[in-house]
């Protein structure tokens, strides 16, 4: 009893349900959708499918979790994700007009500047929020605007493609079996997990987040860590945004990156983690980023028009969100309260 | 109204057994006790918050059962907090009647017939405010006001005021229990929760005394004398403030803190004062003559405008707390709720959260250390809480005190600054916050000490700094504390004072 309860009252749970029930939904309906099978050394399959289509929005999460644990939200990471695809396409192309499969830089200083430009939009969002103190709704969506209008400066408003295989490759390659992406998204989930869980960094996070003005009395210098938690939201869509262009190899100005940003605060939300701040969870945000992407394949597969798919999707959130709200817990947690009065005659 | 063998239990916790209460129509009932003592549970079981695990409410003979706060508002109970709980940013008249605004034509809000009624219900308790102004535009005794006058224009029989004067100056706690007194003259009945003994003389009576979730007993308050009612609070001879003994000033103490001629814009102005280690140091003025604002200058939250502060003879520009931190100082704020915990955090990481805050990100203190350091606060400082990791905003304002405490006393500070660190909390918690404080003095610790309660600073300070309208008006030692010399000095030329 007392392991179920512990079990279900785990701020992983909801999620970790709700993602069960997608997949078991499949498993019954369509064998097969979910068998992975090991073809040419490599894992294949729907599983697979799901979760390497969800790393660009995964990522995008991962640094979205922290700036919502300061209480903020960061709108611009869609557009960022776009500037980062178009800095890095154009590095490769350098001066050409045509795609070719040259390189016209090292391909490990394009990832570096890609990344360098995506700190560099963080950090100009976290500027506003921390220094001028905006809210960070409107701060980040100021860049959320001037991020498209940069792209298209960059791309000089026309889709730009690229023929470099080698850039393909970090993308669509693979390594030990799987596919990179999923390797590149578990390597930065760690890295996060280690620098929040493994430093003190993840209680100031929070103690900034659930009461500002407490930490700052406290000897929290808050200022400095919204710069921070700002710029790693930044690195997380330039990586996600490196990933998409080596993806597909095109950028499209207006397309790329449309809209993820509130994938991304969907599956923080669906993560566990709470819109106003304090306590936050990187895994959890990520099964949200997977459940959200197994929802979209799901409705793929079964040939749902996409009129009806946003809504099947919208009613799905709105069940895990409710199961996760605070009431539903009370609820749940006086449930197996009165069981265990009830048990207590028996003994 | 009568409630009898109300129980109510929260996980390891049984907030409340066998407790009964009557309330009569035109009485002012006061219910006492130290925090964690069941006070809030009690009326929050009666206004529908929480629904109590067995007993029962009887209502004008009828039996109720109250699911939520609007069913409990519906029977005629109406509550007023200390923190007002309407919308600031909504007009007066709005918050008078949001939700059963008058209507014309059936869809439409009669505006005018609305603004004319608040502007009658307010006169009736002498109110003069304009009702097409913002909420927030008038002061926390006017929001106190207003919010009472809803309660009793919904047509409420109960009025229920938990903690009301806690923000409101002297005038303004007159002003309210005038008020109180008319309700209770028209037949009301009326709950009134306070810390201030005072207060509870002044206005109720009855009082009932809760302990531990138990009912203690039902009293009428021309029968209780004030050592009696505190005893039956705490549960123990209450002999612990008269008993403390002022620390012993031995010789060649250093100085830890020194203020030269420092100010502060609109807030301080040409202050000096000298910290020593092993004295406490109180300050003693109204509201607003500058205490918590020199105490704020010293840690660094406010920036000095002119003059200089030095540490242990070492001159520094303190910029942030975080400079102050490092130079060992400590800072209870006067605000615990908004400067001081972190409520959704747990008690162990808001007890090591200015420790690291120093030792910085990269310095992580390992999870097995931060469970030392809080066991071992936990157990000093005689914290309630099943274990270090509860979060520290369901803990008792006592032992959320205490927590904050603990978390200055991780870093080793040479100074402790308290800014009302007895504020909010229970009779006992504030005898164990005064006793501990000389602890601490006696150990060699620099204190600066600061309330609103006279009678502590004048118990507890080897010197005492006398602030008025901002600027230092005396400084008074050993000796020579007594309370009327004080008084005198707060007072200065005036009268009222001084009598």
């Amino acid at each position: 009893m007392a392991v179920i309860r512990k079990i279900t009252l785990s701020s992983l749970f909801p999620p970790l349900l709700a993602l069960f029930l997608i997949l078991l939904f499949n498993a019954l309906v369509q064998p097969g959708f979910l068998n992975v099978e090991i073809r040419d050394g490599r894992l294949v399959g729907g599983l697979i499918t799901i979760l390497n289509r969800s790393v660009p929005v995964m990522l995008l999460s991962i640094g979205m979790t922290l700036v919502i644990a300061t209480g903020g939200t960061d709108l611009s990471v869609g557009s960022v994700l776009a500037v980062a695809s178009a800095v890095a396409i154009s590095l490769i192309r350098g001066g050409d007009v045509n795609p070719t499969a040259n390189t016209a830089m090292p391909l490990v200083f394009v990832i570096l500047i890609t990344m360098m430009v995506g700190i560099a939009c963080g950090l100009w969002n976290g500027f506003l929020v921390a220094k001028i103190g905006m809210p960070p709704v409107v701060a980040t969506l100021i860049l959320m605007v001037a991020g498209r209008g940069l792209t298209q400066n960059i791309t000089q408003e026309r889709s730009l493609t690229t023929g470099h295989l080698p850039f393909g490759e970090i993308a669509n390659g693979f390594t030990l079996g799987a596919p990179n992406q999923i390797w590149i998204a578990a390597g930065v989930l760690l890295l996060f997990w280690y620098f929040t869980r493994r430093t003190a960094f993840g209680l100031f996070i929070e103690s900034v987040g659930a009461n500002k003005s407490a930490a700052t009395h406290a000897g929290i210098r808050s200022t400095y860590i919204l710069f921070i938690i700002y710029a790693l939201s930044g690195l997380c869509a330039s990586i996600a945004g490196i990933l998409s262009a080596s993806n597909v190899l095109v950028i499209e100005p207006m397309n790329t990156g449309q809209n993820m940003e509130l994938d991304a605060i969907l599956a923080v939300v669906l993560g566990g983690t709470s819109m106003s701040g304090g306590k936050f969870n990187l895994g959890g945000s990520c099964i949200g980023a997977i459940i959200l992407m197994a929802l979209t394949q799901t409705m793929f597969f079964y040939g749902v028009p996409v009129e009806f798919s946003l809504s099947i999707k919208a009613v799905v959130i709105v069940i895990v969100v409710i199961i996760q709200s605070s009431t539903t817990q009370k609820f749940i947690a006086s449930h197996f309260k009165k069981l265990r009065k009830r048990e207590v005659p028996t003994q | 109204m009568q409630m009898s063998d109300i129980e109510m239990n929260f996980p390891g916790v049984r907030a409340l057994r066998e407790v009964d209460f009557t309330l009569r129509k035109g009485e002012v009932h006061c219910i006492m006790g130290e925090n964690g003592a069941g006070k809030s549970t009690l009326i929050k079981c009666l206004t529908g918050v929480y629904q109590m695990d067995s007993g029962t409410i009887l209502f004008d003979g009828n039996k109720i059962r109250p699911q939520s706060v609007s069913e409990s508002m519906k029977l005629g109970i109406s509550s007023v907090y200390q923190e007002v709980n309407l919308c600031p940013n909504l007009t007066v008249s709005e918050n008078l009647f949001i939700g059963r605004q008058p209507m014309k034509a059936g869809a439409l809000v009669d505006w005018p017939k609305m603004n004319r009624l608040s502007q009658k219900a307010l006169e009736r308790f002498n109110l003069n405010v304009n009702v097409t102004r913002n909420l927030d535009s008038y002061s926390v005794a006017v929001q106190q006001m207003v919010a009472i006058v809803r309660a009793v224009d919904v047509s409420a029989k109960v009025l229920i005021f938990d903690e009301p004067t806690s923000s409101l100056d002297k005038d303004e706690v007159e002003r309210l229990f005038d008020v109180i007194r008319k309700l209770k003259s028209e037949g009301m009945a009326i709950i009134f929760i306070t810390h201030f003994l005072d207060q509870v003389y002044q206005i109720s009576d009855r009082i009932t005394v809760l302990r531990n979730g138990e009912l203690v007993g039902e009293y009428l308050t021309e029968d209780l004398p004030r050592i009696d009612l505190v005893t039956k609070m705490v549960g123990r001879d209450f002999d612990q403030i008269t008993s403390l003994q002022k620390v012993a000033l031995a010789e060649g103490r250093d100085v830890v803190i020194e203020a030269s001629d420092i100010s502060v814009d609109a807030s301080i102005s040409h202050m000096d004062l000298t910290l020593r280690e092993g004295e406490i140091l109180g300050f003693a003025g109204l509201l607003g003559s500058g205490r918590s604002e020199t105490a704020r200058a010293l840690f660094g939250i406010d920036k000095i405008s002119s003059g200089a502060i030095s540490i242990k003879g070492g001159a520094v520009h303190l910029k942030s707390p975080i400079t102050a931190i490092k130079n060992k100082i400590a800072f209870c704020p006067e605000d615990r709720k908004r400067d001081g915990i972190i409520a959704d955090l747990t008690v162990r990481e808001n007890i090591i959260l200015a420790l690291q805050g120093r030792m910085g990100m990269f310095q992580y203190i390992s999870r097995k250390k931060q469970n030392e350091i809080a066991n071992k606060y936990i157990e000093l400082l005689g914290i309630a809480t099943p274990d270090a990791e509860k979060k520290i905003g369901e803990l008792s304002g006592g032992n959320q005190q205490k927590v904050i405490l603990a978390r200055w006393l991780a870093t080793e500070p040479d100074a402790l600054i308290l800014d009302e660190p007895t504020r909010g909390i229970d009779v006992g918690a504030k005898a164990e916050i005064m006793k501990l404080t000389l602890e601490l003095c006696e150990k060699g610790m620099a204190v600066a000490f600061i309330s609103s309660e006279l009678e502590e600073v004048v118990k507890l300070s080897n010197n005492i700094i006398v602030m008025r309208d901002r600027k230092k008006v005396a400084e008074i030692k050993g000796k020579d504390i007594d309370q009327d010399r004080i008084l005198e000095a707060i007072a200065g030329g005036d009268k009222e004072w001084q009598s």
